[in-house]
């Protein structure tokens, strides 16, 4: 392929791809994004094309596997073009049917349908999914549509486009100017406004200045940035491009986690298919534009996703932060200018420039523009990723997107921006989620991680999970950060035992201030949110640890003991068969007990007795 | 020249100063365990933290480490700053609760009561020993192993490091263990050898100097444990060793 001289030539490629394309031909297109490839998206496709293949139909019908479309809840899921059929939990042993009803007009295969769980109506398009119906994907669209090895498949949606606009209309100013009139802020975590960041940079004196993009994500639960690699590596591409002409930047870097080995790969054929294209290199699309983009893999830190940790092992040393300022926008890589943005805000960048800045501007809410992704896990019927518009409330996103708790348990509280976010109750429902709402409630906005909880989760034992965590991840330079995030957990497991006292409490806020207020970079100035939402939101539930010993959500496990109600029990010895350490006593068909002594409390009788005699205590 | 404000007092001062610096200059003492006027600043005891900015909207920022710049409003002592030290404090002793210049700046802070267990650890890894290994000696024999909870102070892979020329720089530059060699002699001696070219201690311990392991005196005299109830006062007594008298620390 020789290179793309000018724009006009990368619109008239455009036209070659839509052509070749045969956008009437039939394609199955099946999500093979992380999740669904975990719940077998690679043997359907193989199924699916044995299964053409058997129908001689393989040059009829196209197959591809394309991006995370969000809805991992039901996976596999697939789409048939052209019609836009949208099929979910598909498997291998769909594929004949989905074959013979592909194209031609035929009916669809009914059973594989999205069926809506209040009116058990078979809904034929993924946007009438209620799941997809109050989403607004501007940076996921997409993913449905492409192969994301596919450059000619981004350029066939429009990709590229924005660049070809840029290098022509745009001066470099002007492209800050619209992403700060967008009103664009960071999307991993800070909720810094992009614009400004990117005027800083221009102010820097000196030409050498670098941009990267942060891809490191690390918060337990969440996906988006792998999601987008995966899915659309291309777009987040453009953005940096973009960025590198308004910057004046000649080197990018994408710093990517090497537990992503499928965001890696395709990053890599991408990054490979725009050079190839002349989007990367030397003199871009004519434009006299130099820019290249180098991936470098970071070794599984949580807090190089902080951008001077990053920096730090971008360069080789070791992953850990220093003091700001200076800032990376004043001193950053090498002792250069740097911009540093997530995944996901590069990506916007692009759309900003399609669609204009004040279209961008126009979704959200008055400080927090555009659209926000979130990982939507945890105890909530519709798994998954979903992109929506700044400002929805939390009751729309659970209930209307997420489709309500599972079993008719009751919501309890909502973890909003990874571990070191906040707990959000019940109570709070109604919140508009903004960067500014979430902070006043004790939260943040982070990378978009929404774990959601019902009453059966204990919020000291939650604490106590999240402390662990940021502890082992926590990089120990800083003393604070260190040591009060090893001290909290100590108290936390502590109460958690029924060993706490009351004066606990107040000790757990006073470290918990000091080291939101004292540690040295954003991981421990966030990492006892946690326990202080926790503590503001449910602090009943902590007395009830102290005072009475007693865990309302029977999940300590030295809190409670496991008994079986004789009235109940009909002696099927299911219990006495899972029961690992001998302590369920009783011949079949009589009534069981439980010996205390021995119980270790791991809940499997819980799960395997029928009658539900066996009660926690 | 940079304009900023200290604690009210207009002060001007050169550029590229830090506010620590100018802090001192004024004569307010700020405290710090990981500051050294000849190391680079590393921002990693936050005790020196100061408040930031105009109110409402101020920051606690590491004194250390906050370059000086124009119309900069700093407060070195307001109540916020000396809470958190306080609290800093209380989780230093708790730490290390056997050096004698935490257990003073905790009492120029009047902290009266440690609510958390002691765990008496040697090190609170200001990096200072680090710094001063690879910037004035020029040597980079020492350097920080592992993350989190797990990081220590050691030479590459642990064993005596080669290029450790045991020069003794670390030890001099230590803020917390004031007594870390007592050579292989008994406690209460201070027996400088290390500062000689052929310490005593050599003879006895291969590994006392430079990777920072629990140094002569201590693998002697044994851990130290704790005498009396938890959390009510801070008295502690050595393990008794066997060959060593019963010595009391504090």
């Amino acid at each position: 392929m020789p290179k793309i001289q000018s724009v006009q030539e990368l619109e008239t490629l455009r036209a070659a791809c839509r052509q070749a394309g045969e956008p009437e031909k039939p394609c199955l297109a099946v999500c093979a994004g992380s999740g669904c490839n975990a719940s077998g998206a690679q043997e359907v496709i193989g199924a699916l094309r044995k299964s053409l293949a058997r129908s001689a139909l393989s040059d009829a019908v196209d197959v591809k596997s394309t991006g995370c479309h969000g809805f991992c809840e039901k996976g596999p899921v697939m789409i048939v073009w052209p019609e836009g059929i949208f099929y979910n939990r598909v498997t291998p042993k769909d594929a004949a049917e989905i074959v013979a009803s592909a194209g031609n007009g035929r009916h669809p295969v009914e059973r594989l349908l999205y069926q809506d769980p209040v009116s058990g109506e078979r809904v034929r398009r993924e946007e009438d999914v209620p799941f997809y119906r109050r989403q607004q994907r501007v940076l996921f669209g997409s993913n449905g549509k492409i192969d994301p090895k596919s450059i000619e498949d981004y350029l066939r949606v429009g990709g590229y486009a924005a660049l070809g606009r840029v290098l022509t209309e745009f001066a470099p100013d002007q492209v800050v100017d619209w992403v700060k009139r967008s009103g664009l802020r960071g999307r991993g975590g800070a909720g810094f406004p992009t614009g400004r960041k990117w005027e800083v940079l221009r102010q820097q004196p000196g030409t050498l200045k670098y941009i990267i993009c942060n891809a490191d994500e690390g918060d337990p639960g969440a996906f988006m940035d792998r999601s987008l690699l995966e899915g659309n590596p291309h777009s987040v591409i453009e953005g940096m491009i973009i960025g590198a002409y308004a910057l004046g930047a000649r080197e990018g870097f994408v710093y990517v986690r090497a537990e992503y080995p499928l965001a890696v790969e395709h990053l890599r054929v991408a990054l490979a298919r725009a050079e190839e294209y002349g989007l990367l290199g030397e003199n871009i699309l004519g434009s006299g534009l130099n820019f290249g983009i180098r991936l470098v893999q970071g070794a599984g830190a949580f807090v190089c996703g902080e951008e001077t940790a990053l920096i730090a092992s971008v360069e080789g040393r070791v992953g850990e932060p220093h003091a700001r300022p200076p800032y990376p926008a004043q001193k950053g890589l090498w002792g250069k200018p740097t911009v540093i943005n997530n995944v996901k805000t590069w990506a916007s960048v692009p759309v900003i420039i399609q669609r204009g800045a004040d279209w961008y501007a126009g979704i959200g809410t008055e400080r927090s523009k555009g659209t926000m992704v979130f990982s939507l896990v945890g105890k909530i019927n519709n798994t998954g990723l979903v992109e929506v518009p700044m400002g929805i409330t939390l009751r729309e996103m659970i209930y209307e997107i997420g489709g309500g708790i599972p079993r008719g348990k009751q919501l309890k509280a909502v973890q909003v921006g990874g571990p070191s976010g906040g707990c959000i109750p019940t109570s709070l429902i109604d919140l508009p989620i903004d960067y500014e709402a979430l902070t006043e409630a004790g939260s943040m906005m982070g990378s978009g991680g929404m774990v959601v909880m019902d009453e059966d989760t204990c919020m000291v034992d939650l604490a106590r999970y999240f402390m662990e965590f940021l502890e082992e991840e926590s990089c120990g330079k800083c003393f604070p950060c260190r040591k009060g995030t090893h001290r909290m957990r100590e108290i936390l497991t502590r109460i958690s035992q029924g060993k706490g006292g009351e004066e606990d409490l107040k000790l757990l806020e006073d470290i918990g201030w000091m080291v939101r207020e004292t540690s040295l970079c954003g991981l421990g100035q966030t990492a006892p949110n946690p326990v202080l939402t926790t503590l503001r939101y449910f602090r009943d539930e902590y007395l009830a640890h102290v005072r009475e010993k007693r865990c309302p959500a029977k999940v300590c496990k030295e809190l409670v003991t496991y008994r079986i109600e004789p009235t109940l029990c009909d002696g099927c010895g299911a219990c006495l068969r899972v029961c690992t350490s001998e302590a369920i006593l009783g011949e079949k068909k009589q009534i069981h007990t439980i010996d205390n002594a021995k119980c270790i409390k791991c809940g499997s009788c819980l799960e395997v007795c029928q009658p539900q005699a066996v009660v926690v205590e | 020249m940079p304009r900023l404000t200290i604690n009210g007092i207009r002060v001007e001062v050169e550029r590229g100063t830090t506010v620590l610096e100018a802090a001192h200059f004024l004569g307010i003492p700020i405290p710090t365990l990981c500051h050294d006027e000849g190391l680079t600043p590393y921002g990693a005891c936050r005790l020196c933290v100061v408040e930031v900015g105009t109110p409402p909207h101020t920051k606690l920022q590491s004194a250390c480490t906050v370059p000086v710049e124009d119309g900069l409003v700093v407060q070195t002592h307001s109540a916020r700053v000396d809470r958190a030290r306080r609290l800093l404090l209380e989780l230093y002793v708790a730490t290390c609760p056997q050096s004698k210049t935490i257990q003073d700046l905790a009492s120029r802070y009047g902290l009266r009561r440690v609510r958390l267990e002691p765990e008496f650890e040697t090190c609170i890894q200001c990096g200072k020993c680090v710094r001063m290994c690879t910037e004035q000696m020029r040597a980079e024999a020492i350097g920080f192993t592992f993350r989190g909870g797990r990081r220590k102070v050691t030479s590459p892979f642990r064993p005596q490091s080669e290029i450790c020329r045991q020069c003794g720089a670390c030890q001099y530059i230590c803020p917390v263990v004031e007594l870390r060699c007592h050579g292989a002699n008994p406690e209460t001696t201070l027996c400088s050898g290390c500062i000689n070219f052929s310490p005593s201690c050599l003879e006895h311990h291969d590994h006392a100097m430079c990777s920072l392991e629990p140094c002569a005196a201590c693998e002697l005299a044994g851990p130290l444990r704790l005498a009396g109830p938890l959390r009510k006062d801070l008295v502690w007594k050595r393990e008794e060793p066997e060959e060593l008298d019963k010595g009391e620390v504090l």
